[in-house]
């Protein structure tokens, strides 16, 4: 289905915002996708077809650089993404075995979604919190430290539409919304969430200790 | 006390994030410095301080910022590498969470330094909250006069625009990061010409990790000297350790370059309770592992080199005794297939028929000719490939063949993995 007028015009405006970043207007690429991404929750042919015309590329140009990055989807996600680590360091802590559970749990498999439309689900790699091993991301906000109990509440606690709050993050809202907050447009909430996690406060920990207990320096 | 806070210092006050907290802890302060000397002054007091990259390779950061040819008409650009994707690597995350002004301060000091009016941070899609931060700082910044036109009264003008990625490791490697930057897949280019020659958009272009440019205002206000006080002499000042896995204690440890495993270990509270170390990494899944020989090796570039493996991002990750080794790397090697841009055949081949043979040596149907042949291949990536994602592919698989043969024998004997993965988990105790 084509875009409407609105959506359209409302797309272009935005579009215009991102071209204007960037010295050359083909950098406002990957951008464009994740706006585009942010209308139906994955690329469809309409957001190719939109990013082609806006930057004067083919529809192929645009499809050979969708493809490549794994963020861009080729269907569309739920209104919350759980992505489950399982790159080597999270498998053995526990990745490995909280993927196989919620797949059991929820029944599907690959990268899919619920009936309900509520939780896609698919693993993904090294999320850069190692230290909070097994970490499962949902709209790529943070959930630390994750064991089968917990991963399973927590995608329950998605499909009844009541998010927990992330370990280091905002509060949760939609994957297209924050697909839009990718594509470069603030939503305001900079200032929810902590500063760092007990893990990136380990090392900190020790030394305020250290040096407040009169410990040599 | 041997840990040296000075990048992770501010993370634990309120709201650290803000610019009021970060000014009031001198933040701004290095860039009023900095605007009040010449910019080669600048260059010259990062080159004095000794910095060295610490996105893997250890380049001393001053001199790749004076190969910025000066005096042509092409714009200079400065890229922060924000793409943190390196298994095992979780430092400029949590930086960017915790402390996103260090990085915006450092950006424009480097940038005044190699006379840039635009510049920019790449980073990765999945952080979406490390991504917030990072915009508020820039936002925040040009709020107080710290970017934009006419910085501070000094005449000088500076743009950042934060660039977000869309998913890829290889996107980490500074000039597939660059093409994506302009709009392309991310794939390597061929070198020379180097990024600072021809680099955005064909201009002189700088490539800095997160962590090395935000090092840069503290070695201002407090000298090189300060810096060069800290670490050994050709691996100079505090650098974030990362230790994760099968330790008491995870997290980030702030200390200066040359420490040992052994001393980080110790302030982790050591390996999990009931346990004994096995292998470790010493800097992500492209440096080759290491075992408790090594529990001594100085952790700075020279230290690890000289056993054979690479200080890389300093992404400790440790696994105890219940960790099967050929599970650990047949599992980093389906990442590097997934994440081999396909450009070379070496690497393209090569992690395809890894994984396939890897395949059968946990399904039980390995030879013992699969493990030569896993040697043989990794002699035809090493130095083949077209950039170093396919050198790191081959990094687990070498050294683990090298210490844990045996391991992979068992394997062949056992009928597939002799390990229970239940084990090696976080809840072994409470599931099992
Ligand atoms: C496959 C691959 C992935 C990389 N990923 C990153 C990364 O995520 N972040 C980073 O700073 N450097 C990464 N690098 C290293 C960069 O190519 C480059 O050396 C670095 O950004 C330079 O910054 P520095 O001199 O400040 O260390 C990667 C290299 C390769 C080969
Ligand atoms: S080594 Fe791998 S990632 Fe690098 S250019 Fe070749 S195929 Fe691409
Ligand atoms: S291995 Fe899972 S976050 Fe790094």
């Amino acid at each position: 289905m084509a875009y409407t007028d609105e959506t359209r015009a409302r797309l272009t405006a935005d579009s215009a915002a991102i071209i204007a970043r960037y010295p050359r207007a083909r950098s406002a690429l990957l951008p464009i996708l994740h706006l585009v991404q942010s209308e139906e929750g994955y690329v469809s042919e309409d957001g190719i077809e939109f990013a082609a015309e806006t930057l004067g590329l083919t529809p192929a140009e645009v499809i050979a650089v969708a493809t490549f990055y794994t963020m861009y989807r080729r269907r569309p996600a739920g209104r919350y993404h759980v992505g489950v680590c399982t790159n080597t360091l999270c498998a053995v802590l526990g990745g490995d075995a909280i993927l196989a559970d919620l797949r059991e749990h929820l029944g599907i498999t690959g990268d899919a979604t619920t009936p309900d439309g509520m939780v896609s689900l698919e693993h993904v790699e090294c999320n850069a919190a190692c230290d909070y091993a097994p970490v499962v991301m949902v709209n790529w906000e943070f959930f630390d430290n994750q064991t089968v109990a917990s991963a399973r509440e927590l995608v329950d606690r998605l499909r009844a539409g009541d998010p927990p709050t992330p370990t280091r993050g905002a509060g949760l809202t939609s994957f297209t919304e924050t697909e839009r907050m990718l594509a470069g447009f603030d939503d305001g909430r900079a200032d929810e969430g902590p500063a760092a996690g007990p893990a990136s406060l380990a090392g900190l920990a020790l030394y305020r200790s250290a040096t407040t207990s009169g410990g040599e320096k | 006390m041997i840990l040296t806070p000075v990048l992770t210092d501010l993370w634990d006050a309120p709201r650290s994030w803000t610019r009021a907290t970060y000014e009031e802890h001198d933040g701004y302060q290095g860039l009023r410095q900095a605007l009040a000397m010449e910019p080669d002054a600048v260059i010259a007091a990062v080159k004095e301080s000794g910095l060295r990259g610490r996105g893997g390779a250890g380049f001393p950061t001053g001199m790749k910022w004076s190969f910025i040819p000066q005096g042509g008409t092409a714009p200079h650009y400065l890229v922060v590498n924000a793409d943190e994707s390196e298994p095992g690597t979780c430092k400029d995350i949590p930086l960017m969470l915790g402390n996103p002004h260090a990085l915006v301060e450092g950006m424009v000091i480097a940038s005044y330094a190699i006379r840039a009016r635009h510049s920019f941070v790449y980073i990765r899609g999945e952080v979406a909250h490390v991504i917030r931060r990072v915009q508020n700082a820039v936002r925040q910044a040009y709020e107080a006069g710290y970017l934009g036109r006419d910085i501070l009264g000094s005449g000088y003008d500076l743009d950042i625009t934060v660039h977000i990625g869309a998913g890829a490791y290889i996107c980490g490697e500074e000039t597939a990061l660059l093409d994506s930057l302009e709009g392309f897949r991310g794939q390597p280019r061929l070198r020379p010409p180097f990024p600072a020659v021809a680099g955005l958009y064909a201009s002189p272009t700088v490539v800095n990790n997160v962590e090395s440019i935000a090092s840069v205002p503290a070695i201002i206000r407090r000298g090189p000297d300060w810096f060069r006080s800290m670490g050994t002499e050709k691996s100079a000042g505090h650098t974030i350790y990362s230790l994760s896995g099968h330790v008491a204690r995870p997290g980030q440890y702030e200390a200066p370059l040359g420490v040992t495993l052994r001393q980080l270990l110790e302030l982790a509270g050591g390996v999990r309770e009931g346990h004994e170390l096995k292998f470790w990494t010493p800097g992500g899944s492209s440096t080759p592992i290491l075992t408790t020989e090594h529990l001594d090796v100085p952790l700075d570039y020279e230290g690890v080199a000289a056993v054979g493996s690479m200080l890389g991002t300093k992404a400790l990750q440790i696994f105890d005794e219940t960790t099967c080794v050929v599970r650990a790397v047949a599992r980093w090697s389906q990442f590097y297939r997934h994440e081999s841009c396909g450009k070379c055949t070496p690497c393209r081949e090569g992690t395809y028929w890894y994984v396939k043979i890897f395949d059968r040596l946990e399904s039980g149907e390995g030879t013992e000719e699969d493990l030569d042949t896993l040697l043989d291949m990794s002699e035809n990536i090493l130095g083949r490939a077209f950039c170093a994602l396919g050198d790191g592919a081959t990094s687990p698989v070498t050294s683990s063949l090298q210490y844990f043969r045996d391991e992979y024998v068992a394997h062949l004997t056992h009928g597939g993995c002799p390990f229970d993965p239940v084990a090696s988990t976080v809840f072994a105790g409470a599931s099992a």
